[in-house]
């Protein structure tokens, strides 16, 4: 087991490694960031002035040692655009992010479970040919398009929810959350279900494609003919094996959201990271693009390690066939 | 001859079997006429929209944000209405379906052809090789397509011929995966073996022997990535970073219309997703029927 986490982690980091390395001198390619930062009317020393600065006047090899330098001690570089450091900003982002992203897992959740179950205990039933008629729908539809129409029908025609920005913020252990305040949920209610559709779809099917296959097992007809009663059987027999599958790609898929949450958070002006992103793409604001690839990157590393780790013990056969591997 | 005998001298070939099996299904039925329908009318739109939304002399500025249904100055209906600088929807909506369209399909023609060429050197050279090519491969797809299309966009810039570069590359590892999960079933059978043994080379096995009988599945990929990439394009496009102003897909059509949505004008953005969503919506449908009807354990 040790040996597995191990060789894990080893591979997990060789993939930040590469990532660092590719995005790097992939972002060092790109356009000359003084000529956004200066202003017409700069001399030509000035200009240069501004690039040492800056420290782009050095070769690129050069300037790749100091990035490492920095990264041994937890320092991405500079911010061009804020000139504060990069890795700070984001950081400081990464909970109004991560808290979309939460919301959104739990509303696939709770949404998801109870309409995947029913279509499968019942695949015949209208209801159910509507639940998965909608679920392909939620596939099909692009999550920005929706996004604006959310915003248009909610916000716009009947004005029931804010369309955009964060609501008022509250501190609890320390951590920033709108979570706190009923005026705070009103704000995230939009990008969350906007973020969760295509998570909610997939939930949909899961669940029942894993209810259809259960719901048929011997036990499950030994409970009903134990005279268990249908609720039971349903949320305790059904739900408990049923899960594990869901649990395990939503795992997989929180990193998906919080990727997918550039889109979202473009769209409602949620000050989270991947607005940050995109703003600093469009500034050419090398560092910040650098920072964010590689904290998204060691996220996703994690993530999967966790989900890796917990599916060997929940399944010992994977752990069998890694060991031979 | 009677017509019912010359009905059976018809011999039942593998395709005449694919097409049967694919029209038993309406609802696909339904997605490819729909999908043919928007093709066509993307390919004929100079033919019959009123206005050619590219020529400025054409454009009013006078006729901007006019709501649908409203007549423009030179006379025409705009049943879609108009967006900020004064193109009427319809017209627009039509003449940008072809540039996603045509985005969508270059990027997954090459994206196919790099991804196949890859999937077949790693199944057939395997080794070390393939080790390389697949650890890219896994790397690749573990990360979200948004998030690497949007880093590509980033190192690359703006531009259609950028965009499309970056889409291949976000595409490729799906074909490389899929080809070289067959190739490597392919690889070990008889006809393989046997054009070995009359001495062909490995190019000519490899692309005129083992190709075609992997290509089935890369169809239903091509079909379910071709939707993919329009709908990534157009998210691109809507964040800013995608094609340019002067080359209106759906997807920057969308991401004009959002200025003016918290005003209430809603049709600029809701009439190009509108068809954004029909035209993924129709492909999906062929391509979920393709999945079944090309699958061979689903095979009677």
């Amino acid at each position: 087991m040790l040996a597995f986490i191990l060789r894990r982690t080893g591979q997990g980091l060789l993939v930040v490694a590469a990532m660092v390395v590719l995005v790097f001198f992939g972002v060092h390619v790109l356009g000359d960031p003084v000529w956004i930062l200066v202003s017409p009317e700069m001399t030509q020393t000035q200009i240069e002035e501004v690039a040492r600065a800056l420290g782009v006047d050095r070769p690129i090899h050069e300037q790749f040692l100091i990035f490492l330098k920095g990264l041994t001690q937890g320092d991405l570089g500079r911010s061009f655009v804020h000139g504060s450091p990069a890795i700070g900003l984001i950081l400081e982002r990464m909970p109004a992010t991560l808290e979309l992203a939460f919301v959104a897992l739990m509303m696939a959740i709770v949404i998801g479970i109870p309409l995947g179950l029913f279509a499968g205990l019942k695949p015949d039933h209208p209801l159910a040919r509507a639940i998965m008629a909608v679920s392909i729908l939620g596939f099909s539809l692009p999550t920005f398009w929706v996004g604006l129409m959310l915003i248009m029908v909610f916000a716009v025609m009947l004005g029931w929810l804010p369309a955009t920005g964060r609501g008022p913020v509250g501190h609890i252990f320390g951590i920033e959350t709108s979570l706190l305040s009923l005026e705070g949920w009103r704000f995230i209610l939009l990008p969350a279900l906007n973020l969760a559709l295509l998570k909610i779809s997939l939930v949909i099917r899961l669940a029942r494609a894993g209810t259809r296959e259960v719901a048929l097992l011997d036990y499950v007809k030994f409970a009903r003919a134990k005279g268990l009663s249908p609720g039971r059987i349903v949320g305790v027999h059904i739900l408990k094996n049923i899960l594990i599958p869901i649990i395990t790609v939503l795992g997989l898929e929180f990193g998906s959201l919080v990727a997918f949450s550039i889109v979202t958070e473009t769209i409602f002006s949620w000050p989270g990271m991947g607005r940050l992103l995109l703003e600093a793409i469009q500034r050419l604001d090398r560092p910040v693009i650098v920072a964010y690839v590689i904290v998204v990157v060691c996220l996703f590393v994690v993530i999967n390690l966790i989900v890796d780790i917990l599916y060997s013990l929940v399944d010992p056969r994977v752990r069998l066939s890694e060991a031979k591997a | 001859m009677s017509a019912a005998t010359a009905a059976t001298d018809i011999v039942e070939t593998p395709l005449r079997r694919f097409i049967n099996q694919f029209l038993e299904d309406r609802i696909a039925v339904a997605g490819l006429i729909v999908f043919v329908a928007i093709v066509v009318l993307a390919v004929l739109a100079p033919l019959y929209t009123p206005q050619n939304p590219y020529d400025l002399a054409r454009v009013d500025l006078m006729d901007s944000r006019q709501p649908p249904g409203a007549k423009s100055l030179d006379g025409f209906t705009m049943w879609l209405g108009s967006d900020g600088v004064g193109r009427d929807l319809f017209s627009a909506i039509f003449y940008g379906l072809r540039i996603s369209l045509a985005v969508g399909a270059i990027s997954c023609l090459i994206a196919a052809s790099v991804g196949m060429t890859v999937g077949l050197i790693a199944a057939y050279a395997g080794g070390r090789v393939e080790a390389i090519i697949m650890r890219l491969v896994d790397l690749q797809l573990s990360l979200p397509s948004v998030l690497v299309a949007l880093i590509l966009v980033a190192l690359f810039g703006k531009g259609v011929d950028k965009i499309i570069l970056a889409l291949v590359l976000v595409q490729w590892a799906y074909y490389a995966r899929t080809v070289r999960g067959s190739a490597l079933v392919e690889r070990g059978k008889d006809y393989v073996e046997a054009a070995r043994c009359l001495g062909l080379s490995n190019a000519r096995i490899v692309f005129r022997h083992i190709l075609p009988n992997c290509l089935a599945p890369v169809i239903v990929v091509a079909t379910v990535q071709t939707a993919h990439a329009i709908a990534l394009e157009a998210t691109l496009s809507f964040l800013g970073v995608g094609l340019p102003q002067t080359e209106p897909s759906l997807g920057v059509l969308i991401s004009n219309g959002f200025q003016y949505m918290m005003s209430g004008k809603y049709w600029i953005s809701t009439f190009p997703g509108l068809a954004l969503l029909i035209t993924i919506v129709s492909i999906n449908l062929v391509g979920d029927r393709l999945r079944d009807v090309l699958n061979p354990r689903l095979e009677k």
